[in-house]
């Protein structure tokens, strides 16, 4: 009950935000944070729920960005169609990932992630009649406030993160945990374990996908590097799964918030109070914090709150 | 009737026949042992049955239809279940979820898999360990969760490899018990078994291998009184005495 409290709080501040705080800057964060939020939850349906662990988010994200682009530059379609468009594209080539890769086990789905998303940006970069190569696709903003970005992207993160949950409480929610856990019991349980991890995996892309055409529209550029960037775009669907907490239903939500907060933080140099030279220190603090929750907190922030809680509220009796 | 025939079975890796021509059958309704010495085949024959991994030559009859190269989960669908001598918990999952996971391959609805689980759960005596983690289950319950998983799939058909190893004497009756229920509720079992007691108690009939060869079949007092049996477990001298 007071989970269901909490969460219905925690929405309405979310609705009321870009109302209370009219500033463009903080909103775009938010708007960058709730997308992560969508990456990150798709990213740990499939990672954190199903065990198959995705080093290539970046090629659903781009894809589906690239979608959405190309559906302006080539067709003149409105990059809004993208949004759909994108996560069926993503889910294509998730589709042809998973067939290949799900039959081994093993670490070959976690290489082939990695390879693809490098491959899908070698091909943006090279395929320049499709995509326009390094020059990258620019469109026109269909809006000049952010408010409608802010709660399309809300809205997403909304159905992203209901989907995720009414998923796992259902009968491939069970089979994806079971796939993780043993995929030899899982099997003679009667789980068709190669269809059930490319289930996980389309859900996973489809989301993702959706996330890249938003970025797209919202953005209004993108260029090869930014979209299917390891760096940028996949160890950090990674790091928000972590941080957050895996195989949690609000953790990589968490995570988003945590990771753009600290990643802000540090590009604009502590917002401008800091030296310059520390906006190069975030890959670095990244780092450390992986290492620190990793020691501390395996589960994530969300995954071992009772142990924060605990430990926190042991310091404030003593101390 | 034949619930399970295995015609022939050959498994062999590389140069080692680890099950060589190996026939026998399981009728509809009894328990039957399957015997032998430590790596004489038996979990092999039962991966072979399960389709862990492919049969050499030889078929695989269930009910009258060949399972040869079924898929796993196929073939459990078709009403065989089994329990792993290594036992497998589903670790992070409760006792509970473990078994509606498996209940899942017989309905849909996440409503009756739980009915399904918590049956199953009450038939096996675990239901007071529901909200545990798998993981935190001593040796005597993770094996009854093995026992209780399998079942929930409905099996016509138990392979059960070694359920009764590690276990304390009181959990060994409980364990011959919960077999005979199962029996009773209308499961056909095939039991791989070290334990004596488990095996000599409960069998209708018996059949032993050595070296993946059949060395002897027939009531659980005619394969004790085998020559070839009693060599392969005790050594030549005892055979003749």
């Amino acid at each position: 009950m007071r989970k269901i409290l909490l969460s219905i709080l925690f929405g309405l501040i979310l609705i009321g935000f870009p109302i209370l705080v009219s500033s463009d800057y903080y909103q775009h964060l938010v708007i960058l944070a709730m997308m992560w939020v969508i990456i990150g939850s798709s990213w740990n349906i499939l990672a954190g729920y199903t065990g198959q662990v995705s080093f290539g988010h970046a090629m659903f994200f781009g894809i589906g960005a690239y979608t959405a682009g190309i559906l302006v530059v080539h067709l003149e379609i409105s990059a809004w169609w993208g949004m759909l468009l994108g996560g069926i594209t993503s889910m294509m080539i998730g589709l042809f990932v998973g067939w290949v890769c799900f039959r081994l086990r093993g670490p070959y789905f976690a290489l082939a992630t990695l390879a693809g998303g490098e491959i899908f940006r070698l091909i943006a970069t090279n395929w320049e009649s499709l995509t326009q190569g390094m020059v990258g696709i620019l469109i026109i903003q269909t809006f000049p406030s952010k408010l409608p970005y802010y709660y399309i992207v809300l809205a997403l993160a909304f159905v992203c993160i209901l989907t995720i949950h009414l998923v796992m409480k259902s009968k491939w929610g069970y089979y994806f945990l079971s796939i993780r856990e043993d995929q030899d019991a899982a099997e003679s349980l009667g789980i068709n374990t190669t269809l059930y991890k490319n289930l996980s995996l389309l859900i996973s892309a489809f989301f993702t996908g959706m996330a890249g055409a938003f970025y797209m529209n919202y953005m209004a550029f993108i260029d090869p590097h930014v979209v299917f960037s390891l760096h940028y775009i996949s160890i950090m669907a990674i790091l928000v799964g972590i941080v957050g907490g895996v195989a949690t239903i609000m953790g990589p939500a968490v995570g988003a918030f945590i990771m753009v907060g600290l990643q802000e933080t540090f590009r604009s140099a502590f917002f401008g109070l800091a030296p310059q030279w520390t906006s190069q220190a975030h890959a670095l603090v990244f780092g450390l914090l992986v290492i620190f929750v990793i020691l501390f907190l395996p589960n994530g922030i969300v995954g071992d709150w009772p142990k924060i809680k605990r430990n926190v509220f042991r310091v404030k009796a003593t101390g | 009737m034949a619930i399970l025939e295995v015609k022939n079975l050959s498994k062999h890796f590389g140069g080692l026949k680890a099950v060589d021509d190996v026939s026998f059958q399981v009728q509809d309704g009894e328990i039957m042992g399957l015997i032998g010495p430590n790596g004489s085949g038996k979990t092999t024959i039962f991966n072979c049955i399960n389709h862990y991994y492919p049969i050499t030559s030889g078929d695989i009859l269930f009910k009258g239809r060949s399972i040869k190269g079924m898929k796993t989960h196929r073939i459990c669908h078709l009403g065989i279940g089994r329990t792993f001598q290594v036992v497998k918990p589903l670790a992070r999952m409760s006792v509970l979820d473990n078994v509606t996971a498996s209940a899942f391959s017989r309905t849909h609805t996440i409503g009756e898999a739980r009915k399904e689980a918590l049956k199953v759960l009450d038939f096996c005596n675990l239901d007071d360990q529901r909200d545990k983690l798998a993981r935190s289950l001593p040796i005597g319950g993770r094996k009854r969760l093995e026992i209780a998983r399998a079942l929930a799939t409905k099996p016509e058909l138990m392979l059960l490899d070694e359920t009764a190893a590690g276990l304390t004497p009181g959990e060994l009756d409980e364990a011959i018990d919960l077999i005979k229920k199962m029996r009773e509720s209308g499961v056909t079992i095939l039991i791989v078994e070290h334990i004596m007691k488990v095996i000599m108690t409960i069998s209708d009939r018996i059949h032993a291998i050595n070296f993946g060869q059949t060395i002897g079949e027939g009531t659980p007092a005619e394969v004790a009184n085998n020559p070839a049996v009693v060599e392969a477990y005790l050594g030549e001298s005892y055979a003749h005495s």
